[in-house]
């Protein structure tokens, strides 16, 4: 397959100005002025290092409290599992399932489906890319959804927060979570898909 | 990866740009790593914390977790939540609550060896009502903080709330007695009938002969427990009838129904004695009299043989001299004397030689009898029974028949002397007042079976046949009285009632003889008027005699 990289060229990610390359990797564009790269510099380190960062707070952001309510009678403290226990113990099943599913298993899949596609580009692997790159996609489109339980749990604390009868405070866990969602996206968003591609070009 | 574009193999339109070359930045270690790193490290300084302000991890073992709830009930220092319940579970064996508790970081030093565990819940005990507060709130754990410095996580929990908490001033001392009377946990103790402390705990000594008791004496009132110091049971009431009257003596109500604890110095202690250090062990006496007995270290045995019975005779019955305690009887006992062929009953008594105090130079002490004034104290001894001095048995009531033993001077005594071959030595004795009662009445007794009663008996038979007989005589006798003479006597009085009577009417002023009189007597009157008018005229006229009466001249 012929690329812009094959026939010598380059975009700018500024201004999308279409340039010849110059010897030289590091290089400006003629137009803007911004630098032009012909893939995404240290995509791959990037990627990594953020994904290591978020799978490290993966584990305190199920282990320690997402919140913590204190009302009359009663102090608790609740991590995202001991709330999804919580939901099936009173019979809400469909929100348990949507709660475990966007807060547990899909920021997993995320950091192993990145995981995976990282290792591929590092060993240079050339089947299925088609395939890992409609993944890659995939984990681009749901990293925003995996918020919820972050909303859900700054909209109690604001509603909650009215009288000293009950008071919401959010936990550890809550910024735990939310890092490992923000660094997931960040680190999809550093991955620079192309890069599945040019162990194919190299073919 | 390759970082070299290739040349262009394909044609393009011409006037497409260059891009720009610029200088290779210079390589540096990825920034981006940091941020891994970064993450490691604020994670873990989080669960640090975490760990660091949860503080440690507790069990406490209760006999029931009655109203106890995991997350929710809570462990109190003096009212202070110092940290949480968080799980409860039977113990392997089942006989037990274990209780996990997380405490507060800043609790963590108040987990040592005696630090101690209570439930707190509404109590009504010795009158008064506890933890009302949680029938509300819900039970809570509390807290009563140890000065050990051992640290400890595992506890036994107590079932009831410790009387005296270690931040309480005051000092705690044990004290042995032979049974525990009616004290309990809680009793009083009492300082001149001043609530001074507690009983704080009992238990029975291994081998189950006595009781050791531990109390606790409040700050201002702990100084005045001296090694001196005697304690007594209080519990109840202590009642003694003595010439006085009757005395009645308590220490408060509440040791009336619960039981207490007095205590109080010798009466001759000296009075600036230093305060006795915590955990000293004194010896509970059963009651005040005792205790306050000046102690008796040393001890003098004897034997005495008593004449008579001894029913009545207990051991531990005083040796009395005149009124005086001075020891008490030890034992009573039954003795074959091979030699006389005969039983004896020797009483064996203690005396305090010290409760006798001797006189001297340097003012009053107690007679020291040691060792080696030994024969000085035989000497002594000796010249008081050669003054007469015995033991007699005497009974000390009527009532009850209790018998004591009583040492006294008796001047009419036989010759007799201590018996100081024998050991213990014997200590001569003389009958007692009852027992010279005893001898005279059979004394008597014997001197009335001498009297004659028959021959007595026989003559005043005969004499009272002969009395008979003279008595129906005069029987007669008085029946011929009645019969002929009675009759008479009354004829001659009615007889002399008559001749009364005329007397009577012949003396009435009214009668004729009685008028008759009184005229006769005017008469008399009147001649007796003539009489005298006539002698004076014939005085005056003698001649009248011869010539008669001159004619009135005219």
């Amino acid at each position: 397959m012929t690329t812009g990289r094959a026939l010598g060229l380059l975009v700018c990610t500024a201004c999308r100005a279409t340039l010849r390359a110059a010897g030289a990797t590091p290089c400006l564009c003629p137009r803007c002025g911004a630098r032009v790269h012909p893939r995404k510099p240290n995509s791959l380190a990037t990627t990594a290092s953020l994904l290591a960062s978020a799978a490290l707070l993966y584990i305190p952001a199920n282990l320690l409290p997402v919140m913590h309510m204190q009302t009359f009678f009663d102090v608790e403290d609740d991590t995202i599992l001991s709330g999804v226990l919580t939901l099936i113990q009173e019979g809400e099943w469909p929100l348990a399932l949507l709660v475990f599913i966007a807060s547990i298993v899909v920021p997993l899949l995320k950091i192993l489906a990145m995981t995976w596609l990282l290792l591929s580009v590092h060993r240079g692997w050339r089947g299925s890319i088609r395939a890992r790159s409609r993944l890659f996609r995939l984990v681009e489109y749901v990293g925003r959804w995996s918020m919820l339980d972050v909303f859900a749990i700054s909209l109690l604390v604001s509603l909650v927060q009215i009288s000293s009868l009950a008071t919401v405070q959010v936990g550890v866990g809550a910024l735990a979570f939310g890092a490992v969602v923000v660094l997931t996206m960040l680190a999809a968003q550093s991955f620079d898909e192309r890069l599945l591609w040019d162990a194919d070009d190299r073919g | 990866m390759p970082t070299t574009v290739a040349e262009p193999e394909a044609p393009l339109p011409e006037d497409l740009p260059r891009a720009i070359p610029d200088a290779p930045r210079s390589k540096r270690l990825p920034f981006v790593w940091i941020l891994p790193v970064l993450v490691v490290i604020v994670t873990a300084a989080v669960v640090v914390q975490q760990k660091l302000d949860q503080g440690p991890s507790i069990d406490i073992d209760f006999q029931s977790a009655d109203g106890i709830e995991a997350n929710k009930t809570k462990i109190r220092y003096k009212d202070v939540d110092i940290g949480d319940v968080t799980g409860i579970h039977v113990s392997k064996d089942r006989k037990q609550v274990v209780i996990t508790a997380r405490i507060h970081n800043d609790a963590g030093d108040y987990l040592v060896d005696d630090t101690r565990f209570w439930v707190v819940r509404p109590r009504l005990a010795g009158g008064n009502v506890s933890g009302l507060g949680t029938l509300v709130s819900g039970v809570y754990i509390s807290v009563d903080v140890g000065r050990s410095n051992v640290k400890r996580r595992t506890f036994e929990g107590l079932e009831v709330p410790p009387i005296v908490t270690s931040d309480l001033p005051g000092r705690e001392f044990v004290l042995h007695a032979d049974d525990i009377g009616s004290l309990t946990v809680g009793s009083g103790v009492y300082y001149r009938h001043i609530v001074a402390g507690q009983v704080v705990a009992y238990s029975l000594d291994p081998g189950g002969n006595s009781v050791t008791i531990k109390v606790f004496i409040d700050k201002p009132y702990d100084d005045f427990v001296t090694p001196g110091t005697r304690f007594w049971q209080a519990s109840g009431i202590d009642m003694s009838v003595d010439s006085d009257g009757v005395k009645l003596r308590t220490e408060s109500l509440s040791s009336i129904l619960e039981g207490g604890i007095a205590f109080q110095s010798l009466p001759n202690a000296p009075p600036a004695a230093p305060a006795a250090p915590a955990d000293t062990v004194f010896h509970l006496f059963m009651d005040r009299e005792r205790a306050l007995l000046p102690a008796d270290t040393e001890v003098r045995s004897f034997v005495m043989y008593f004449k008579g019975s001894l029913r009545g005779l207990s051991v531990g019955a005083p040796v009395d001299l005149r009124g005086i305690t001075i020891g008490e009887v030890k034992s009573v006992w039954v003795e074959y004397d091979p030699d006389a062929g005969d039983l004896r009953f020797p009483v064996r008594v203690d005396i305090f030689p010290q409760r006798i105090r001797g006189r001297t130079r340097r003012g009053n002490h107690p007679l020291s009898v040691d060792t080696a004034s030994e024969m000085a104290g035989r000497v002594l001894l000796d010249s008081l029974v050669a003054h007469g001095m015995r033991a007699e048995l005497k009974t000390g009531s009527l009532l009850t028949g209790q018998k004591y033993v009583a040492l006294d001077f008796h001047t009419e005594v036989p010759p007799d002397h201590v018996g100081w071959n024998a050991e213990p030595p014997v200590f001569p004795t003389t009958a007692g007042a009852l027992d010279e009662i005893q001898d005279s009445v059979g004394s008597i007794a014997k001197k009335l079976d001498r009297v004659p009663f028959e021959q007595i008996t026989a003559r005043l038979m005969s004499t009272m046949a002969t009395l008979d007989e003279s008595l129906k005589k005069a029987d007669d006798l008085i029946g011929q009285f009645d019969g002929t003479i009675a009759p008479q006597i009354t004829a001659t009085l009615a007889q002399a009632q008559g001749a009364m009577q005329n007397a009577k009417d012949v003396l009435s002023q009214n009668s004729p003889l009685q008028t008759d009189l009184s005229n006769t007597l005017l008469e008399l009157s009147r001649a007796a008027k003539s009489v005298s008018t006539l002698v004076d005229y014939l005085e005056r006229h003698p001649e009248s005699l011869l010539r008669g009466k001159p004619k009135d001249p005219p």
